[in-house]
């Protein structure tokens, strides 16, 4: 519980970890992610790569639909259009893995403010068709700009190289991963501490008000996008990279859809929100995976419709969620932290 | 000297007219009070001001200049703060956050600076908490809740909170559409205090728009009153009391005249 936690100065009440015990828990965590590769497995490790890299993406979609309030369904295009410039980049002109990077966030940001443009004239669902066909379009330059994006077969690259370093198996990819999600997420964190955050939100909350208070909605909503996709674009570069390929079938509209189901399972507009609902959302169907494996091993005969059952348990467990927690598992996260704040007593 | 002059201002949506060939001079260091039955015009006249209506006809001047070309953030920055007849704060910010919104044309942090934060951005969020908490936070005497989320507030101090961040715009004009409407008499009395507080110590001059007749009397040093889209006269709270057409859109004609 909280002991003589007195504030003397402005800046440490506006710290973002206020105290020790909570400057503690954090230098658990980063020894704990230092510690995770050497003594995990590859599946774990491969895992780990996997919810990084969909960290990025989350954390950027949820500045832009969870505090900018823009809803967007194109989310994954702007990923794709990321891990498509990183790969031609590398392909093409052996560009170096750590200039394809920014490279392709900027891609992605330069499509994101054009997709975004609508966004002054368009709100809410109208806003999300907008976005939509966003993603149905880019998705199909995917596949038919063959010469440019290799079509349906894609296009192969060879393992990024950092100052001399391959990154050619999952356990040295993990600390790019971990570094990469580290920066993007410390960047999100800090942007909400300053005007710029602030204004999303304003303009989240109510536009009108928002404008009236000297926030442009232009050059605020064109930033929500630019910031958003620039870490779609980072996202998609790493994902990539990672694979060591690129499809069109790996940015399809569905991935938009789970995109948001992630940000408003974990919670909108809360930086740990996006966090726990990439984890959620990528470690969840492994687990309903490979407890279904258990069963089969008992019943074989159960394999047709066990696996089936999948996705109806996923597609369940999410609509409890929303059903007993709508404001995602950020709050039960801040639930728990209150109670052992208070801890041993009640009030 | 005028601060604020409307001039022969009309407003039309399609075929309703709104406000008819208003025009009315503001005054520095006043508190200049709009009145009228509902559906008068007075929010009307203030969206104008503003910048969130453009009239039809006629245009406004703030400290000599036109500004009927600008928007709505462009005059914010003038100088030009505004509260709301339906509180419009920020449900999911705390008061704090609401606060420093106010003070949003002031700052410098850019995109790159917000992503980044250390140094800059830093220095100027600091010099921002300490300008809010001494001049807005103690003045108004929000000490307790500064934390809070403003969707937990009661509704008098929602009203106090949203004036907290008109004024940290540090504004030179202050419109207000009905600060005291819906608050009992004690939150009434507070808030009147404030606005003369306002208009003495931080010299900032004020329109608002009211019906609690007895306090527009009490503390302002101008009264403009509309009906139907039409001025009908402006002058001193004395002189429009006594005014015939007033007592006629207020009270209606006496059964013998």
């Amino acid at each position: 519980m909280y002991i003589g936690d007195f504030k003397e100065t402005y800046a440490s009440d506006q710290a973002v970890f206020v105290n020790t015990t909570s400057r503690f828990w954090l230098g658990v965590l980063f020894v704990l992610l230092a510690v995770f590769p050497f003594v995990v497995g590859d599946y774990l490790l491969f895992m780990a790569n996997l919810i990084g890299i969909t960290i990025i993406g989350a954390v950027g979609l949820n500045i832009l639909t969870g505090c900018a309030g823009q809803i967007s369904l194109g989310h994954a295009a702007f990923i794709g259009v990321g891990g498509y410039t990183a790969a031609i980049l590398s392909s093409r002109f052996n560009m170096p893995f750590l200039l394809c990077l920014p490279l392709s966030g900027c891609m992605s940001a330069a499509f994101g403010i054009i997709v975004g443009g609508p966004s002054l004239r368009l709100k809410g669902m109208y806003l999300c068709i907008a976005t939509l066909s966003a993603q149905l379009i880019l998705e199909f330059v995917f596949v038919h700009w063959e010469s440019m994006t290799g079509g349906i077969r894609g296009i192969n690259i060879s393992p990024p190289q950092i100052f001399g370093v391959v990154l050619d198996n999952d356990f040295k990819f993990y600390f790019l991963t971990v570094t990469l999600v580290i920066i993007c997420v410390t960047a999100a964190r800090n942007l909400f501490r300053t005007r710029v955050g602030r204004a999303f939100i304003a303009i989240r909350d109510r536009d009108i008000s928002a404008e009236l208070m000297g926030i442009s909605l232009l050059r605020y909503k064109t930033y929500a996008f630019a910031v958003s996709s620039f870490m779609a674009g980072l996202s998609g570069c790493l994902w990539v990279n990672f694979l060591k390929t690129v499809t069109p079938e790996h940015f399809p509209l569905l991935e938009s859809v789970r995109y948001l189901a992630m940000i408003i399972v974990g919670g909108m507009g809360s930086i740990l929100g996006s966090i726990f609902g990439a984890v959620f959302m990528t470690v969840v169907p492994e687990g309903i995976k490979s407890i279904l494996g258990l069963l089969v091993s008992v019943f074989p005969n159960a394999m047709s419709f066990l696996f089936p059952l999948q996705q109806v348990i996923f597609g369940l467990l999410i609509v409890i969620f929303l059903v007993f927690e709508p404001h995602g598992l950020a709050e039960i996260w801040r639930r728990i932290k209150n109670y052992f704040h208070l801890w041993p007593f009640d009030h | 000297m005028s601060i604020l002059c409307v001039d022969d201002v009309s407003l039309a949506f399609g075929g309703l007219e709104v406000l008819c060939d208003v025009s009315f001079e503001v005054n520095e260091g006043e508190i200049f009070a709009i009145i009228g039955p509902n559906g008068a015009g007075k929010t009307s006249v203030l969206n104008i001001i503003s910048g969130f209506y453009r009239p039809k006809k006629g245009t406004v001047f703030f400290k000599g200049a036109d500004i009927g070309h600008l928007t709505p953030d462009k005059r914010a920055a003038q100088g030009m703060s505004r509260t709301f007849q339906n509180i419009a704060l920020y449900h999911g910010m705390s008061v704090l956050d609401n606060i420093k919104l106010g003070a949003h044309s002031h700052l410098k942090t850019g995109l790159m600076g917000g992503l980044w934060y250390w140094g800059a951005a830093h220095r100027e969020e600091m010099a921002l908490r300490k300008k809010i908490e001494e001049d807005i936070i103690d003045f108004l005497e929000i000490e307790t809740i500064r934390k809070q989320p403003v969707g937990s507030l009661a509704y008098g101090l929602q009203k106090r909170v949203e004036l907290a961040r008109a004024l940290a715009m540090r504004p030179e004009i202050l419109l207000m559409d009905e600060p005291v409407a819906g608050m009992n008499a004690e939150e009434t009395e507070d808030m009147a205090r404030f606005i003369l507080d306002i208009k003495e110590e931080h010299n900032i001059t004020i329109v608002l728009i009211e019906h609690d007749m007895q306090m527009i009397m009490d503390i302002s040093d101008q009264v403009l009153v509309l009906n139907f889209g039409q001025k009908l006269t402006c002058g001193t709270p004395d002189e429009v009391q006594k005014h015939p057409e007033v007592i006629k859109a207020y009270l209606g004609r006496e059964k013998n005249q």
